[in-house]
């Protein structure tokens, strides 16, 4: 029988996607030759419920665009306000919005390195970062209040200030978590399977990721050297030292050793700032109304570069408010990528771009059965009854962990 | 004044011939400059190609009242950003795309095409985006007149 092209529609409701896209690829055989991409099942108006929004609440709705990278946005939109109303924030409110910043960063790559190793049936991978992760989020909700979705910017600055007896605190889960990472940069180096899975499989060629217009860690692993960090700084990164990490393998390898090398970058980060914080104020007070006028505000989501747009005409809300999130000027590069690859490849190819979604709830509530109790769980409990649980099952991790704990100690 | 940004500012006044209040530098690393519709793509390309803003940011669509504006944030890679505005009157208003030049602009002219109304010319043919296929015809979001309660309501999803 001859070869024929096959069309697979993949989504907008697929179990290999995370939210709502919509696929259409064509192979050949196994070979994809072309594919389509059809966006907007989440289009939830954002831009338009903005304009009939006061520029605070805005704050809130813009960092609820994604899970992920909330305070990206909530940044990038507030730099962007208060450049229109002349606003000069506090070096000490800068100092704290970059050290959220990178801490966000932190979470959302390893995030992210746990999503691909799930992706290639590395779940190992997925546990181990994931694990890891909860430190920096006991970080984020130590300093914030929240795991996701922060709180912590205001127009003029922060909200929160961070006292003395959180710095030792930010220190050690930093030390913690530079010490897994460098294991696991030994595992992206060293270990031949996931080395072999990832090594050529999503191609991008330099040319064609300035061409498409890639951004973030997808572009500069095809060696890209753009970091807006560097190229247009705001907050207090003209006040300090990182480098720009670029990789040239051109595929999801590459992608893995530039977030890899970027945890590290952040790691050094986290410390200058906490180290060069100055004492005083962190916040300015707003005005209600923002006078008229525009501006333009870029920021290094852990994803790419951020846009965002503000237009004010001199009354409370906005006049437009314009989003611009790194994963749109990606996605249409997956198509690129996806192209002559296997069709087996298609998951991790779409992953290492990383694609926001959401994160978990930080309480539940419980009801029990028998009497119709309703109890509140925080965070130590529900993992507490997890542990046991498992345990009542005969999955007992203890000893395993008190291993890996001896193995830590003497290395 | 920044100097570099000063420079560039110049430079577009001497080769395009615009009065120098349409041009101004906001700050370090910001132009903003108003350009008549019929040059705007020679202007355009003469950023691109002569001065090196490589990177496009995005395009935003701006409901102007009896116009259309749309505002192109090209960057160089050195962190410059010039924001060329551009404004067609609202009952004619035909942009010409600039997917040819940068393909990740067909995401931002469709969705000025679906939000605000624009016509682009020389998008290619494609799926359209954000709104569902099935979203009412001439009902544009992003323009001021518009509100969530404006036409009939009903379920516009996919299959609907």
């Amino acid at each position: 029988m001859p070869e024929r092209e096959v069309r697979i529609p993949i989504g907008p409701q697929h179990p290999m996607l995370k939210e709502p896209e919509s696929f259409l690829l064509t192979l050949r055989g196994e070979k994809i030759t072309d594919m389509t991409v059809r966006l907007g099942y989440n289009h939830r108006g954002i831009e338009k419920a903005s304009e009939s929004r006061t520029y605070i609440q805005d704050m809130y709705l813009v960092e609820r665009i994604c899970g992920i990278c909330s305070h990206s946005h909530s940044t990038c939109f507030i730099q962007a306000v208060e450049e229109i109303a002349g606003l000069q924030v506090p070096k000490r409110g800068l100092y704290i919005r970059t050290l959220i910043a990178e801490l966000e960063r932190i979470h959302s790559h390893l995030l992210w390195l746990g999503v691909a190793g799930h992706e290639i049936g590395f779940d190992t991978l997925l546990m181990y970062t994931w694990r890891d992760r909860e430190l920096v989020m006991d970080i984020l909700a130590l300093l914030t209040g929240n795991r996701v979705n922060y709180g912590i910017n205001t127009i003029g600055g922060v909200r929160r200030d961070i006292t003395q007896d959180q710095i030792p605190q930010i220190l050690t889960a930093i030390d913690k978590l530079e010490e897994r990472t460098k294991y696991y940069i030994q595992v992206g180096t060293q270990e031949i399977t996931l080395r072999e899975r990832l090594s050529g499989v999503g191609k991008l060629s330099k040319e064609d990721a300035i061409r498409l217009g890639a951004v973030g860690p997808t572009a500069r692993a095809s060696g890209v050297n753009r970091d807006v960090r560097r190229d247009d700084p705001y907050g207090v990164y003209g006040d300090l030292t990182f480098d720009v990490i670029t990789d040239d393998h051109c595929d999801v390898y590459g992608r893995t050793l530039v977030r890899l090398g970027e945890l590290m970058q952040s790691y050094k980060l986290v410390r200058q700032t906490v180290r060069q914080m100055p004492e005083g104020p962190v916040s300015v007070k707003a005005p209600r109304k923002i006078p008229a006028g525009q501006a333009v505000s870029r920021y290094e989501a852990p994803r790419g570069e951020d846009v965002h747009f503000v237009k004010a005409n001199g009354s409370d809300k906005p006049e437009r408010v314009k989003v611009r999130a790194p994963t749109l000027a990606n996605v249409q590069v997956v198509a690129h990528m996806l192209k002559d690859g296997y069709l087996a490849d298609t998951p991790i190819v779409i992953a290492a771009i990383d694609p926001c979604f959401s994160c978990t709830d930080r309480a539940i509530l419980t009801t029990d059965i028998d009497n119709g109790r309703t109890d509140k769980m925080d965070w130590p409990t529900l993992r507490t009854y997890g542990i046991k649980w498992y345990q009542k099952q005969g999955i007992d991790f203890s000893e395993l962990n008190r291993k890996l704990r001896i193995m830590r100690e003497s290395n | 004044m920044p100097a570099e940004e000063d420079k560039i500012k110049q430079q577009l006044i001497e080769r395009f011939g615009l009065p120098s209040d349409k041009i101004t530098v906001q700050r370090d690393r910001r132009i903003w400059a108003d350009v008549p519709a019929s040059e705007f793509k020679e202007i355009f390309d003469y950023a691109v190609d002569k001065l090196g803003f490589v990177v496009l940011c995005t395009i935003s669509g701006l409901d102007e009242g009896p116009t259309l504006g749309a505002i192109y944030h090209i960057a160089r890679e050195s962190g410059i950003i010039l924001n060329l505005h551009v404004s067609v009157p609202k009952d004619k208003p035909v942009l010409k795309t600039i997917s040819a030049r940068f393909p990740a602009a067909d995401a931002y002219e469709r969705e000025m095409v679906d939000l605000l109304g624009m016509q682009v010319e020389g998008l290619p043919a494609g799926n359209r985006y954000p709104l569902p296929d099935n979203w009412p015809a001439g009902q544009y979001p992003l323009r001021k007149d518009w509100q969530a309660s404006t036409g009939e309501k009903k379920e516009v999803g996919e299959n609907a």
